[in-house]
C-alpha cells in the first residue's frame, strides 16, 4: 500500500462517516419530533438559530480551516465529529506528535494525530458515560466550591504548558501575534467570550510575520 | 407529562453515542495498522495511546460539569449526547438558553413541554454543524492545497502549519490576560498559566538532563493537573 492509497482511503472513510454522522445527529431531534408529535414552529426555530448560528457557523468554519492542517485528514474527520477541539483534541494531537517526534502535515503526523484523537474521543465518551451513570454521587464533588477554581482555570493550565513547548521553538513567529492579542484582550476584556473568532486573526498575523522572516532568511 | 429523562430519549442518545464510539474505534484501528506498515514501533504507539488517555482525563471530567449544568434544564440524555459528540458547553448552553428565552420558558426548572424540548434539540443540532459539513465536503480540497504548498516549498509548508498553530495559541494566551485590569483576582488565570509553564519546564529538566524518559509522555497532563490543583489555594489567597 503506498502513501497516496492511504490518503485517498482516509478521505473515502471520512466522507462516509461524516455524512453518516450528520444524519445520525439530525436523527435525535427528528425522532423526538416524530415520537412525541412535537414539531417546532418555523418562526421559533428560525429565531433560535438566528441567536446562535451566525456566530457558531462562523466559528465552525474558522476551526475547519485552522485545525485541518494541524490534525491531518483522519484526525480532522474524527475530531470534527467528536467535538471539544480547542480544549481537548487539538492539544492532545499536538502533544502526541511531539512525544512521537513526528511533524504535523507529514504522513507520520497524520497517523499519530488520528490515534491520539481516537483514543481521546473514546476516553472522553467513557468518562462522560460513567459520569452520567454516577451523576448523583459525583455531582456534589464536581460542583463543590473547593474544586470550582480548578475547573475554572483549565484553559490557562493547558495553554501555559503547551506554550512553553511550542513558543520556545517558534518564538520569532509567535512574538507579534502574542503581543497583539495581549494588547487586544487587556484593552477589550469582553472579547474573551469570542476567542475562537480571533484565532484566524492571530493566524494571519503569524503567517504574515513568518512569510516576511522566511523571505529575509531569518527562519 | 413529558419526561426529558425518558428511556426513549436515553435509547436515542445511546445509539448515536455508540455510533461515534465505533467511528473512533474504526479510525484508531486503521491508523494503527498504517503506522505499523510505516515502521512506527508498537512501543511508540502504546506511549501515544497512554499519553493521550491520561491527558484526556481532566478535560473530560470538566465536560461532565457541562452535562450537569444543562441536565437541570433539559434532562440528562440530551446533554449526554451533545457533550459526547460535536458539542462543547460554550455552544450548547447559549443555544439552550437563547432558545428557551425565545419560547418564553425559564431555564431554572426542567422542560415539561415536548415542543420546547424538540425546538431546543433542533437548534442545538443545526446551529453547530458547519465545521462538520465543511470538513466532510471540502477537507480533501483543503489538504490538497496544503500538499501543493508543501510540494512547492517544503520548508515554507512546515512554517505555514506552525504559524497557524502560533496564531491559535496566541489568541488563547491573550485571553488569559483579559481580566488583569480587574485587580488581583483577574491575575489568577495568569498565575495558573505560569505555574503550568514552570511545571512543564521542571518536567523538561527531568526528561532531558536527568534522563527520566517515562515522564515525557505525562509532562503535559502533569503540568495541567498541577496548575489546576494550585488554582485552588491561589484563588483563595487572591480573594
Amino acid at each position: 500500500m503506498n502513501t497516496l492509497n492511504y490518503s485517498e482511503r482516509v478521505h473515502g472513510w471520512g466522507r462516509f462517516w461524516g455524512v453518516s454522522a450528520i444524519c445520525m445527529f439530525i436523527l435525535y431531534p427528528l425522532s423526538v419530533s416524530i415520537y412525541y408529535g412535537a414539531w417546532p414552529g418555523f418562526s421559533d426555530l428560525f429565531k433560535g438559530l438566528l441567536g446562535v448560528a451566525p456566530i457558531f457557523w462562523t466559528v465552525g468554519a474558522i476551526e475547519a480551516f485552522t485545525f485541518a492542517p494541524m490534525l491531518g485528514s483522519g484526525g480532522s474527520y474524527l475530531g470534527f465529529v467528536t467535538g471539544n477541539l480547542t480544549n481537548l483534541k487539538v492539544p492532545c494531537a499536538l502533544n502526541a506528535m511531539e512525544v512521537a517526534r513526528v511533524k504535523p502535515g507529514t504522513e507520520e503526523g497524520e497517523v499519530i494525530s488520528t490515534i491520539a484523537i481516537a483514543v481521546s474521543s473514546i476516553v472522553t465518551t467513557l468518562i462522560i458515560f460513567f459520569g452520567v451513570i454516577l451523576l448523583s454521587q459525583l455531582q456534589p464533588l464536581l460542583e463543590s466550591e473547593l474544586l470550582a477554581p480548578a475547573f475554572a482555570n483549565i484553559l490557562p493550565a493547558l495553554f501555559g504548558a503547551l506554550a512553553v513547548v511550542f513558543i520556545s521553538r517558534n518564538w520569532k513567529i509567535a512574538l507579534a501575534p502574542l503581543l497583539f492579542m495581549l494588547v487586544l484582550f487587556i484593552s477589550m476584556p469582553a472579547l474573551a467570550s469570542s476567542v475562537s473568532v480571533l484565532v484566524p486573526v492571530g493566524a494571519l498575523i503569524a503567517l504574515g510575520v513568518a512569510r516576511l522572516l522566511y523571505k529575509k532568511g531569518l527562519l | 407529562m413529558f419526561d426529558p429523562n425518558s428511556s426513549f430519549l436515553y435509547a436515542a442518545a445511546g445509539i448515536i453515542v455508540l455510533f461515534v464510539l465505533s467511528q473512533s474505534l474504526f479510525f484508531l484501528y486503521k491508523a494503527w495498522q498504517r503506522a505499523r506498515e510505516m515502521g512506527i514501533s508498537a512501543g511508540v504507539l502504546k506511549r501515544v495511546v497512554t499519553g493521550s488517555a491520561v491527558f484526556t482525563i481532566a478535560p473530560a471530567i470538566a465536560i461532565i460539569l457541562g452535562v450537569i449544568t444543562l441536565a437541570k434544564f433539559v434532562g440528562l440524555p440530551l446533554p449526554w449526547l451533545r457533550m459526547s459528540v460535536l458539542g462543547a458547553l460554550t455552544y450548547e448552553l447559549p443555544a439552550a438558553t437563547s432558545t428557551a428565552a425565545i419560547l418564553g420558558v425559564s431555564i431554572s426548572q426542567g422542560v415539561t413541554d415536548p415542543k420546547v424540548y424538540a425546538t431546543i434539540a433542533w437548534v442545538m443540532t443545526l446551529g453547530i454543524l458547519s465545521g462538520l459539513i465543511i470538513i466532510t465536503l471540502f477537507l480533501k480540497r483543503i489538504q490538497g492545497g496544503i500538499a501543493t504548498l508543501k510540494k512547492r516549498d517544503t520548508k515554507w509548508g512546515e512554517i505555514f502549519i506552525n504559524a497557524i498553530f502560533m496564531g491559535m495559541i496566541s489568541a488563547f494566551l491573550g485571553m488569559i490576560f483579559a481580566d488583569v485590569t480587574r485587580g488581583i483576582q483577574g491575575w489568577v488565570p495568569v498565575f495558573v498559566m505560569l505555574i503550568s509553564t514552570i511545571v512543564m519546564l521542571v518536567c523538561g529538566f527531568f526528561v532531558k538532563v536527568m534522563k527520566v524518559k517515562w515522564l515525557e509522555d505525562y509532562a503535559l497532563p502533569l503540568s495541567m493537573l498541577g496548575a489546576m490543583a494550585l488554582a485552588i489555594p491561589i484563588t483563595r489567597l487572591s480573594g
